[in-house]
């Protein structure tokens, strides 16, 4: 038998005072863009802190809750059984039929919960938790009560129209997308740059995505691995438009002219710079990467501040603090892991020198920069001039 | 200029091959097992396809089974032998230079407690015969040999090491993986002495996805896959019709002035091992002559790495492969050019030229031109 609706909480949202209906509605937007692509028609309302999906159609549960528990915002999916108020007798009858229906072995311990939000109900919820347990273990001999810790908790919430649900899916958390402003991810092939978006797009954060390209270093497969990537986190993010940045006559460039040792610094540096102007383009407040402290040599401390340096807008590294494991559950979480390790040679690992610095002194690293003063300004501008953006 | 040099991976189908295919799926597409007249015509074209086949080797049409390939023909001629003459012993030998779809079934007939034996090959890719005589023991059952290696295109000397088995034990069976051999060499297993040779049709400008197992009709074997008997019970599944057709338009094409296309497509090679080394630093690991395939050139490019230039020949529409699946992350380097002994630093700077019927002179002197003209820029860019 299938659910006729879900019942959608959300927590976050209840708290933005004057503003919650815009968050409000941005979800009810999301769960509605989602359901769309789905088989079976579903009516989305909101009503008194709550969001429905009523179901005017036959459709697939598990794709449902799968689709709705990568939406940002969803506290909760409870899939339900809503029944008009006919009368108290009606209630218990349509109560057993859902314990019935839904609960084929009925060796389960339960309590009802009951909540009256109409109090013109003529029953309190003291006493229709006690009717209807009584009525449920007088039908099913099976059953037994246990109110401190059931197996099943029955909610049962008497409003205009009367809620059964027992089960409660977790959604993903985290805030509706859009709600937060938007940000430049910076995207390798990598685990962590996938991981870094998807948990800013959580906070509410529309996501762009930046990614560079060094051809013949890297292969056209590696820039497909990006493509999946940023397909990947879109399922959570919502569309995701990828910048491919052109970036082999700049690494060239610096490879000439600049010390071996600072090669990945300064190219960071550059990346840096090109994603900041992107942003600024895009309409991008902060830029995101998916850096973690000592992980590589880049990313050390020294190197960190050597980078962060040329940005004037925030650098977002929502993983800088996890270990490699940590960010590799995640993105088997997020199911980003196997596309991940697929290997491709990235831009960062090409030329990368056998002892590359790992205390880069901001001085010496702007000196070295002034070795590239000649071409450097026009490669950007063509770099980015050159941008190849494809909607994921 | 568009010059694809990767004709050991997979081909460009044949015209004739193009019409037959498209002609049984859209006119002749009858089951062959189907009782009706559209079922005749199916089946007419895996009785002719069979007969035209066999021709090609000498053999008898019902010696032939069609497979989805390669890697099926090869995984059936080795694992089912193997628990078809499990009783009469449980040694098998190979190369160190096998494909992996061979590779691999031994890999697991190892897990079933089969022990392989594998023979190493000198510095041209040729196997030594006494070091294959003193492998042979009481329990040996089988002996698995490839015909033309696909990394180098060395052609391993099979009558001779069938005369070695055979004298020692005629019980032994001997298959041969001629995937990148047959259309390109005269086989005559008859004649040299081989149980069951494995091939595929893509790799001579047929479709993908069909292939054949020849299995002289003393082999004691069993079928890998059950079901409604087609094929005499050796291979089940409704025939692949347009696929079988296709190989046999392309088998019959590739023997048909054998002579005059093989010549062709040696001097091609030839003249790409004649011109490589006007390029600095090429080796190469390929020989000319009749120790080697007529489409294979193996060279190793000093000081960059395979990936890179196979890239940038991409980017001139220049299609080769690299001797090697390697990159920084996960070093895979091939058995081959290791067995070979090409030297660690040129493990992974080597790509394969790999030549077929429509390629032309003109494409070598191309592909030349590009990489005396990639390569300084290239090599002056490394890691490190």
């Amino acid at each position: 038998m299938q659910y006729q609706s879900f019942l959608i909480k959300y927590a976050e949202i209840g708290v933005k005072g004057k503003n919650r209906f815009l968050f409000e509605d941005a979800l009810v937007a999301h769960i509605r863009h989602a359901l769309k692509r789905l088989d079976g028609d579903f009516i989305v309302s909101k009503e008194s802190g709550r969001i429905y999906a009523a179901a005017q159609s036959e459709y697939d549960f598990d794709e449902v809750v799968e689709s709705l528990t990568r939406i940002f915002g969803i506290a909760a999916i409870c899939p339900m059984v809503q029944v008009e108020d006919n009368g108290y007798e009606d209630l218990k009858q349509q109560v057993l039929s859902y314990v019935d229906q839904y609960y084929e072995d009925k060796h389960f311990t339960f309590k009802v919960y009951a909540r009256r939000g109409n109090k013109r109900y003529p029953v309190n919820s003291e006493q229709i938790n006690r009717d209807l347990g009584e009525v449920i273990l007088y039908t099913f001999p099976e059953t037994k009560v246990d109110v401190h810790k059931p197996e099943v908790m029955l909610y049962v919430e008497v409003r205009n129209k009367i809620n059964i649900y027992s089960k409660i899916i977790p959604g993903p958390g985290g805030m509706p997308v859009g709600t937060n402003g938007k940000a430049m991810l910076l995207l390798s092939g990598g685990i962590d740059s996938p991981v870094a978006g998807y948990m800013i797009a959580k906070r509410g954060v529309k996501i762009d995505a930046v990614y560079f390209h060094a051809p013949p270093y890297t292969s056209e497969r590696a820039k497909e691995k990006v493509i999946d990537l940023a397909k990947l986190v879109s399922r959570y993010s919502g569309p995701v438009h990828l910048h491919i940045v052109n970036f082999t006559e700049i690494q060239l460039y610096i490879y000439d002219k600049c010390p071996h040792e600072e090669l990945t610094i300064i190219m960071r540096r550059y990346m840096m710079r090109i994603a900041e102007h992107l942003a600024g383009e895009a309409g991008a407040q902060a830029l995101i990467t998916g850096e973690s402290i000592g992980q590589v040599a880049s990313q050390t401390m020294h190197s960190l501040a050597a980078t962060d340096t040329v940005c004037t807008i925030p650098v977002f590294r929502p993983v800088i603090g996890f270990d490699k494991q940590e960010i590799v559950d995640v993105s088997e979480k997020i199911g980003t892991y196997e596309t991940s390790v697929l290997p491709f040679e990235d831009c960062c690992t090409i030329f990368v020198a056998k002892h590359p610095v790992t205390k880069p002194s901001i001085k010496m690293i702007e000196r070295s920069e002034e070795k590239l003063e000649e071409k450097i300004d026009e490669m950007v501008e063509t770099a980015i001039r050159t941008v190849e953006k494809v909607w994921c | 200029m568009e010059v694809y040099f990767d004709n050991s991976a997979t081909t460009k189908v044949l015209e004739p091959v193009k019409e037959i295919v498209i002609k049984t799926m859209m006119e002749d597409y009858g089951n062959p097992s189907a009782r009706h007249k559209k079922g005749l015509d199916a089946e007419r074209y895996i009785k002719e396809a069979a007969e035209t086949i066999a021709g090609t080797l000498k053999v008898a049409a019902k010696e032939i089974v069609f497979t989805s390939g390669g890697s099926e023909s090869n995984n059936m001629a080795i694992i089912e032998t193997a628990m078809a003459n499990k009783r009469a012993g449980n040694h098998i030998i190979s190369t160190g230079i096998e494909h992996a779809s061979v590779y691999n079934p031994l890999a697991y007939l190892e897990e079933q407690g089969f022990r392989i034996t594998y023979l190493s090959v000198d510095g041209k890719g040729h196997i030594n015969l006494e070091e294959l005589e003193e492998a042979i023991c009481p329990e040996t059952i089988l002996v698995s040999i490839m015909y033309v290696n696909n990394e180098i295109g060395a052609i391993e000397p099979v009558e001779a090491i069938s005369k070695i088995i055979k004298k020692k034990n005629p019980n032994i069976l001997f298959h041969v993986d001629a995937i990148q051999a047959y259309g390109k060499l005269l086989i005559r297993p008859k004649s040299q002495g081989i149980d069951l040779l494995s091939v595929s049709a893509h790799k001579i400008h047929g479709p993908k996805g069909i292939g054949f197992l020849y299995i002289d009709k003393r082999v004691k074997i069993r079928p890998m896959i059950y079901g409604g008997g087609q094929q005499r019970g050796m291979r089940s599944g409704t025939e692949n019709v347009p696929g079988v057709a296709g190989l046999s338009a392309a088998a019959s094409f590739m023997y048909t002035n054998h002579r005059e296309k093989i010549r062709e497509i040696t001097e091609l090679k030839d003249y790409l091992i004649d011109r490589l080394p006007e390029i600095e630093g090429v080796v190469i690991n390929s020989l000319k002559g009749e120790l080697s395939a007529p489409q294979i050139v193996s060279a190793s490019f000093s000081g960059i790495r395979s990936e890179v230039l196979l890239h940038a020949l991409e980017e001139r529409e220049i299609y080769v492969s690299s001797g090697s699946a390697c990159s920084s992350n996960h070093p895979a380097v091939s058995g081959t050019l290791k067995g070979i002994g090409v030297k660690p630093e040129l493990l992974d700077s080597t790509l394969r030229f790999s030549f077929g019927v429509f390629n032309t002179r003109e494409e070598v002197d191309y592909c030349i031109e590009t990489l005396k003209e990639l390569l300084p820029a290239l090599r002056r860019y490394q890691r490190g």
